[in-house]
């Protein structure tokens, strides 16, 4: 018996005959982000099925669109991925300003570029730091709410909120940044990039943390594809995609002259930019750990960006631009545009039907068909497993019941 | 959208599933029989020329005017469409269908229509698709596992439909 614990922990539980049992998780466990209820069917330790329940935060926000214009679903925008809700505003005017053809100012574009860059900071810390939680250290999540904490400041400087912006809007952005943000937002960066060491080292090198992570939950690329996951849980299969780089030109040109090497694992190898700490021996492409990386090597890259925005913004000298009236009319036809967010790929379908007011709208999470992978990816593994899981997939319950 | 060169292709593959086409449109969009969308959409994914192995999304969109004034005004019939956003990762294109179905099946009030479902050919149209029944009141056919996702087992109606009330008492809490 004990050269059979030695191998392998997991095969113990075979020879202890034990009865199924159905354990629930949530919808109030800690480690659910949010009110995700998981039914697990367990057999001892293994967990041979789990089935997810959701729908406990569904608001719906698509039939409350086809009863307010354009510009007035912005808050609701807010209110989906709540972590990130630049980046849900930047997707929906830019849906809408695809639809109505217009084109925001220079200015304007390289302000967006910089806000949503820096909200893709932010929502990556929160998940960096839940994630820790997860797996039972308490320490980085206090580190990755003290830096988070100062983006949350200078976004209150710029726009009055700190979680539901309503910043970014149809034709531009609600207001200028005020005088001497850009230097406080560099200070910031200057301050902040020696303290990603500090995260490879509470976490993405640690003993315990590779442990519990590497060769945990592991995606194959075909099986990501195939359940349309996006964003980093794409990316950590090494599925070089980013719409960024390879969405709709209405998106990209957002992006034009901006240099950025998408966060993806090519030839056995991630981006060699800047100096990052090397792959484990026991991480398998696709697990917890290269999910987990991938979200860190993006905190990098989009300080990249922002630092890159900031010299283009600054070096702007015309105006910013008006955002659209309130009850500006949307022509005949529907639109769809995918946008990459901290998230994943996020999706907003619109039918205008001539009027201000939105016939159909529809927004396609991107946390959602990430979730939906969780039931094939928890099958067979330990119970301990399953927030690791759920944790490395970043999932935001607002943004899946929207 | 690589061009309307696969659509001949499409055309012998599934005949008569492809009914109509609007290449001039923002995104260009190919409409498809209803009966014929699994078989469509399993050559889209299959077929090396589009190999379309990502499905972004599915959308019900309810084509219905309650005011009678208005209707005569609005240039369409009541209906129900279908869109399917697909998504190609080697080619990074994308390809919109849609499909027209009857609100109601046999014009039976509160008989949702039936359309033939692709969770065979992309594992993410499973929740998809059950958001679609649940919101709007599709049923796909060959679906394994079709339940309401978002709503509560037990609610009654499709919330997303145009003509949906709001029910007056739900366990009793007020509705409206």
């Amino acid at each position: 018996m004990s050269q059979v614990i030695d191998d392998d922990p997991r095969i113990i539980e075979f020879d202890v005959r034990t009865d199924e049992m159905l354990v629930n998780m949530g919808p109030q466990h800690p480690s659910t982000h949010g009110v995700l209820r998981l039914v697990l069917r367990t057999d001892g330790e293994i967990v041979s099925e789990i089935e997810p329940h959701i729908g406990y935060l569904h608001r719906c926000a698509e039939k409350i669109g086809e009863n307010v214009s354009a510009r007035q679903f912005i808050p609701y925008t807010d209110r989906m991925d709540y972590l990130a809700a630049m980046n849900m505003n930047l997707g929906w005017s830019l849906a809408v300003e695809k639809l109505m053809g217009l084109q925001v100012t220079e200015k304007a574009r390289h302000l967006r570029v910089l806000i949503s860059e820096f909200s893709r900071i932010a929502s990556h810390l929160v998940g960096m730091g839940a994630y820790g939680l997860d797996l039972g250290t308490f320490s980085p999540f206090l580190y990755a709410f003290r830096e988070r904490e100062k983006i949350l400041d200078l976004f209150e400087e710029a726009c009055g909120a700190r979680l539901t912006y309503s910043y970014i809007t149809v034709g531009g952005l609600t207001a200028d940044l005020p005088p001497g943000w850009l230097a406080r937002c560099e200070a910031f960066l200057d301050q902040f990039e020696p303290v990603i060491r500090e995260y490879h080292t509470l976490l993405t090198t640690n003993a315990i943390f590779v442990k519990r992570t590497a060769g945990i939950g592991v995606l194959s690329p075909e099986m990501a594809i195939n359940y349309g996951c996006s964003g980093p849980v794409l990316r950590g299969s090494g599925v070089d995609q980013d719409m960024r780089r390879d969405g709709e030109s209405i998106y990209t040109a957002m992006y034009d002259g901006y240099a950025f090497e998408v966060a993806v694992m090519k030839n056995g190898h991630y981006p060699q930019d800047h100096v990052y700490p090397a792959v484990p021996a026991d991480a398998v492409l696709g697990d917890c750990w290269h999910r987990f990386f991938v979200r860190m090597l993006e905190v990098v890259q989009s300080m990249d960006l922002v630092r890159q925005a900031i010299d283009r913004y600054s070096a702007c000298s015309g105006p910013l631009g008006e955002p659209v009236k309130v009850a500006e009319k949307l022509p005949k036809g529907d639109v769809y545009l995918e946008t990459e967010c901290p998230k994943g790929q996020m999706g907003f379908y619109l039918v205008g039907d001539g009027t201000a007011i939105p016939w159909r709208v529809r927004a396609r999470s991107s946390s959602f068909s990430n979730l939906s992978v969780l039931a094939e990816l928890c099958h067979g593994c330990l119970i301990a497993d399953v927030p690791a899981i759920v944790g490395s997939l970043d999932i935001v319950m607002g943004e899946i019941d929207r | 959208m690589r061009g309307p060169a696969f659509l001949e292709s499409l055309e012998a593959a599934v005949p008569g599933g492809v009914v109509g086409t609007n290449l001039e449109a923002l995104d260009p969009w190919v409409e498809v029989a209803p009966g014929a969308i699994a078989d469509v959409c399993r050559w889209l994914h299959d077929a090396p020329e589009t190999g379309f192995d990502s499905l972004q999304c599915i959308t019900a969109v309810d084509w219905f005017e309650a005011d009678p004034k208005k209707a005569a005004k609005a240039g369409w019939e009541p209906h129900l469409e279908l869109v399917y956003h697909l998504w190609s990762t080697a080619a990074r294109v994308s390809l919109v269908l849609k499909s027209k179905l009857p609100r109601w099946k046999d014009e039976v009030q509160g008989q949702p229509p039936e359309v033939p479902s692709v969770v065979g050919v992309w594992r993410t149209a499973d929740w998809h698709e059950r958001e679609v029944f649940d919101l709007s009141g599709v049923v796909f056919v060959g679906h394994p596992d079709l339940r309401r996702i978002l709503c509560p087992e037990d609610w009654e109606g499709y919330p997303l439909r145009k003509d949906y009330e709001m029910p007056l008492d739900y366990h009793g809490i007020r509705g409206r």
